[in-house]
């Protein structure tokens, strides 16, 4: 196996290794083709979910152009790079959650930003989510995998520590995808299924204590919500009946684009950020829903590929933890939009409105193209 | 060499391919799991979501139809519908009651009266989603205001409709009565579906008796709303069914005429067509403005109207019950000579009073020393009181009531004419049961001349007059002549509802009638002023109704005595005698007498009617002429 990798990165051609220009250039271009195939559909999308508003659409035209070039920069840097600075990047991310929650600024009883003078405000856990699953893989790829229990559980404090401060600011979503994103390091690393088996059961046995002393009464209000959305049809539960409505009534064709009455009309909220899939359900039906899917499914798959011919083992947790990250944002999106998990902040990746989301993402896949592009040019 | 590349096994990479595959075959499984839910929603239960998502945004509105016209006689437009724009809230949309009016009221004017009156509505019972209007009459300025702020002001509409107008209120608002908001009591009566559009139901008069047609029928639309209820599109529409218009026999000229010679005054005055019954004139003075009460009067101005003393609220051609006085001889003339307790060459010693016997009471004539040797021709003619309290006696009180009932009086004879009341008509069973007293003669000697006990509305005096210039042939008053639609007259006019008077000699008629005549043209007739120089011959009675009655021998002094405490002055008559076009009952109240008082009005009226305003003139020249022969007979 070895072997052929090694033949591969010499330029022979193995599957998919990106060669000429786009070796210079440190990009992938299969995963770079998908990527903008998935963003242009998504512009469109986002023109009838704001309901034809040019601006909305340019905003986000050129927020991606920004995200672009920062994954481009991000291809640019060696996995050893990244591999080097991740304790730095890690501590200094800590520092920030620390000053978020000092002195952070934000809206509506939530504190998420960090302005610093000198400094653009910026949001510290968003950048959790790459330094998380990075400073894991630094630490459980210094020693050989399968990890030992007390480096599982250094590993997992490491994952925790951010995610709990995350969890105070409070930003639900956010914590949660770091929180994945540093799992999915442990979980590539090897952790015995053992381990996994007894975590499943504490995560059991403390669910009914996190139901009553660590749940925040609107988060309580979200899950009774998903059970019964018709318990509170004009409150909590309007977003869940519209957005299933407006899927539901979709059919298999769908009404045909800017044809939504459900978001036209304004009955479905957030139609332009984290409920844009019921937007494209409604419009394209099963159809563009099952199009959507295989073109992220696509995507995953060909970061799993990269993953695995990754050369080494932090290389590869990273590529591993950051690739189902972006699953665990399609996954929780539509399942929330859909009516099947409670209503958590995650956008829909590269398809919703706003947020900085789409530069952490795009960052993250400048990692994985770094991780495909940078191969050492050992000879046998 | 970095370390991680020392410890790159193959064991770690087979580790980590386990791991992937394990990581997708999650992947896979998921979305196909989500894939799957969406095949749930979109394919399976696509049917039950299809029908919520209409029903979010499909409502149904119902569309109100244009209230009929009412026009007069010659097509002048009594009764519009002059479009309004308002400024409506939806209590159920609105966030924040308090904070929209106030933000409204930066917007535009809302005075202390409008949100009195909004704040009482807001606490009565309404349909859900009803709105709710906060003002009327916006200006362009605050309709273009409001379009700016609008987005800020979610519940807040401006709606555009169509609201009654009356554009001779003052002159009509008696004769037509007027439309308002339905009331509580109201909304239990009307079918809410035919009203789910509707804000204002007839009131009263014309606009309350024909509401139903006037009304018109409902219309649906099915509208595409947003979440915050704004109408965007008409999907589908099923047009209202306006409500049908009238045609009144009222003459608006002489109404407006009617008016003009009471101005000043208080009093009535109705004018029918003996032919059709239809009333020309019904007028109420003084006036008031309608219009004030279609949207809802004002407290202040409701107050000054219903406090006034001259009562402008009150319609005295319906509903003012008054003594009928000597106007109620015509009738009593009839009554006596076809109960042969008189006949034409009767004649009778007047010394100015009358007893019942030798010691009784005295009742007086209106003239002092009485009119010496009079027939019936002289009693009309001057209006002998003693003559008709003699025949009055020998009628006696049953044989009066009989045919007082014929002519009318005691009921509301009017066919569509709401709010009339009955006047009252005196009987031995009415007085034994209303005073627990028998009927006395003196009862009867009263009532000879029309006071005590009898009331009659001018209405009731118009159609009894009219019956006589019929010549006993009942045409019911009715204010309605035409239906401009699909509803046939005769739906709210049945043919004839009152059996004509049949006198043993039907002669009697035209002897009264010429009784009457004397009166305007006689040598010594009452009403010889009013009756000069006319190119037409009339037929009339004056009358002068007692406010307050006077003991046996008190002397009578109009200058002494407050004016409100004077006489009324009445007259009724009808012209031309021999083909009669109009009949009229006058009243002045506190006017004095009525020959000097009511009887030049109805000269007037005549004049108009037949002269002025050009009714069939061949038909007026026949009349000239055959009142010459008259003459020479004479």
């Amino acid at each position: 196996m070895a072997a052929n990798d090694l033949v591969d990165s010499a330029g022979n051609g193995g599957l998919g290794r990106p060669r000429g220009i786009w070796a210079a250039l440190h990009l992938d271009p299969l995963l770079l083709f998908l990527l903008t195939a998935l963003v242009c559909g998504g512009l469109f999308i986002l023109y009838s979910g704001a309901d034809r508003n040019i601006d909305v659409v340019k905003a986000q035209g050129i927020r991606l152009g920004v995200a672009f070039v920062v994954m481009l920069v991000f291809a640019q840097l060696d996995p050893a790079v990244f591999r080097r600075w991740a304790p730095w990047l890690y501590i200094a991310g800590v520092g920030a959650l620390i000053a978020v929650l000092l002195v952070g600024v934000g809206a509506k009883g939530a504190q998420r930003w960090l302005a610093l003078p000198g400094l653009p405000r910026f949001q510290p856990s968003e950048i959790m989510k790459l330094v998380v699953p990075m400073m894991a893989a630094w630490y459980l790829s210094r020693h050989y995998l399968p990890p030992r229990n007390r480096h599982v559980f250094v590993g997992l404090a490491i994952v925790l520590v951010p995610m709990v401060m995350i969890m105070q600011q409070p930003d639900l979503g956010t914590s949660l995808l770091v929180g994945m994103a540093g799992i999915f390091v442990v979980f590539f690393a090897g952790i015995s299924w053992k381990l996994i088996a007894a975590f499943a059961a504490l995560v059991g046995v403390s669910a009914p204590a996190m139901w009553f002393f660590v749940m925040r009464e609107y988060q309580k209000q979200r899950v009774l919500t998903l059970l019964d959305p018709q318990s509170d049809p004009l409150g909590a539960g309007w977003n869940i009946i519209q957005s299933k409505t407006a899927i539901g009534s979709g059919g298999i064709e769908g009404k045909g684009w800017l044809q939504g009455t459900q978001s036209h009309l304004e009955f479905l909220p957030e139609s332009h950020t984290d409920f844009i899939v019921a937007v494209l359900a409604e419009e394209f039906g099963f159809i563009g829903v099952t199009v959507l899917m295989i073109l992220y499914f696509l995507i995953i798959l060909r970061c799993l590929y990269i993953s695995v011919t990754a050369q080494d083992s932090f290389s590869r947790l990273l590529a591993g933890a950051l690739t189902m990250t972006f699953f665990i944002y399609i996954f929780v999106n539509v399942g929330m939009v859909s009516g099947l998990l409670p209503v958590v902040g995650v956008p829909l990746p590269l398809i919703s409105y706003g947020g900085t989301s789409g530069v952490t993402l795009m960052a993250a896949f400048g990692v994985l193209m770094s991780i495909q592009t940078h191969r050492r040019m050992i000879t046998a | 060499m970095p370390w991680g590349e020392f410890k790159d096994t193959a064991a770690e990479r087979r580790l980590f391919q386990r791991r992937t595959m394990v990581m997708l075959t999650l992947v896979f499984v998921c979305l196909t799991g989500l894939l799957a839910r969406m095949y749930q929603l979109q394919v399976i239960e696509h049917d039950i979501y299809t029908t919520l998502s209409d029903k979010n945004r499909v409502q149904v509105q119902s569309v109100p139809p244009p209230r009929g016209l009412i026009y007069d006689r010659n097509g002048i437009l009594l009764a519009e519908n002059r479009p309004v724009f308002s400024v409506t809230l939806v209590p159920e949309r609105v966030d924040g009651m308090d904070e929209s009016i106030a933000n409204l009221g930066n917007i535009l004017d809302v005075s202390e009266e409008d949100l009195e009156r909004f704040e009482r509505r807001l606490r009565e019972p309404r349909r859900p989603f009803q709105e709710i209007p906060l003002r009327y009459d916006l200006t362009d300025g605050e309709i273009a205001r409001l379009a700016v702020h609008r987005h800020e002001l979610p519940g807040v509409e401006v709606k555009a409709e169509l609201v009654r107008y009356y554009p001779h209120s003052e002159l009509t608002a008696h004769a037509l009565g007027f439309v308002g908001r339905i009331n509580r009591d109201e909304l239990q009566r009307i079918d809410p579906v035919n009203y789910a559009g509707t804000n204002y139901i007839g009131k009263s008069g014309i606009e309350r008796f024909y509401e139903e047609i006037l009304h018109g029928q409902v219309g649906y639309q099915h509208v595409e709303t947003n979440a915050r209820g704004r109408t965007l599109r008409v999907l589908e529409r099923e047009n209202p069914v306006p409500g049908e218009d009238l045609k009144l026999h009222l003459d608006l000229r002489l109404q407006q005429r009617a008016h003009e010679l009471l101005d000043g005054r208080r009093g009535a005055i109705v004018a029918i067509e003996p032919e059709t019954g239809g009333i020309l004139a019904l007028a109420s003075v003084p006036g008031f403005d309608a219009n004030k009460f279609v949207t809802g009067i004002s407290v202040k101005d409701y107050r000054a109207l219903s406090e006034s003393r001259d009562k402008p609220l009150f319609n005295r051609a319906l509903r003012g019950q008054y003594p009928p006085g000597s106007t109620l001889k015509p009738m009593l003339a009839i009554a006596a000579l076809d109960s042969d307790v008189t006949t034409r060459d009767y004649t009778i010693w007047d010394p100015g009073y009358f007893r019942l016997n030798e010691s009784g009471r005295r009742y007086r004539d209106w003239k002092r020393g009485g009119h010496g040797w009079v027939d019936l021709m002289d009693a009309m003619a001057e209006s002998c009181d003693i003559y008709f309290y003699e025949v009055a006696v020998k009628m006696g009180v049953d044989t009066m009531h009989s045919y007082l009932s014929h002519f009318g009086f005691g009921e509301d004879a009017a066919l569509d004419v709401s709010g009339a009341l009955s006047g009252l008509l005196p009987s031995r069973d009415w007085k034994r049961a209303m005073r627990n007293e028998p009927w006395y003669p003196g009862d009867s000697v009263n009532l000879g001349i029309g006071q005590g006990f009898m009331l009659a509305t001018p209405l009731q005096l118009a159609t009894a007059t009219s019956l006589i210039a019929n010549r006993g042939i009942w045409s019911e008053p009715r204010l309605l002549r035409d239906i401009e639609g699909d509803t046939p007259v005769e739906t709210y006019l049945p043919e004839q509802t009152h059996e004509p008077l049949k006198l043993d000699n039907p002669d009697d008629w035209e002897f009264v009638v010429r009784t009457m005549e004397e009166v305007m043209h006689g040598r010594k007739g009452t009403a010889r002023k009013a009756g000069a120089d006319s190119s037409y011959r009339m037929a009339g009675k004056t009358g002068t109704a007692q406010v307050f009655s006077l003991a046996e021998d008190e002397e009578y002094d109009a200058e002494e005595i407050r004016e409100r405490l004077r006489d009324h002055a009445l007259f009724v008559g009808f012209a031309p005698v021999d083909n009669p076009k109009i009949a009229v009952a006058v009243i002045v109240e506190n006017g004095g007498g009525g020959s000097s008082t009511a009887a030049p009005v109805a000269r007037e009226l005549f004049d108009a009617w037949l002269l002025e305003f050009g009714q069939q003139p061949e038909s007026l020249v026949s009349d000239v002429r055959s009142q010459g022969v008259n003459d020479g007979s004479e």
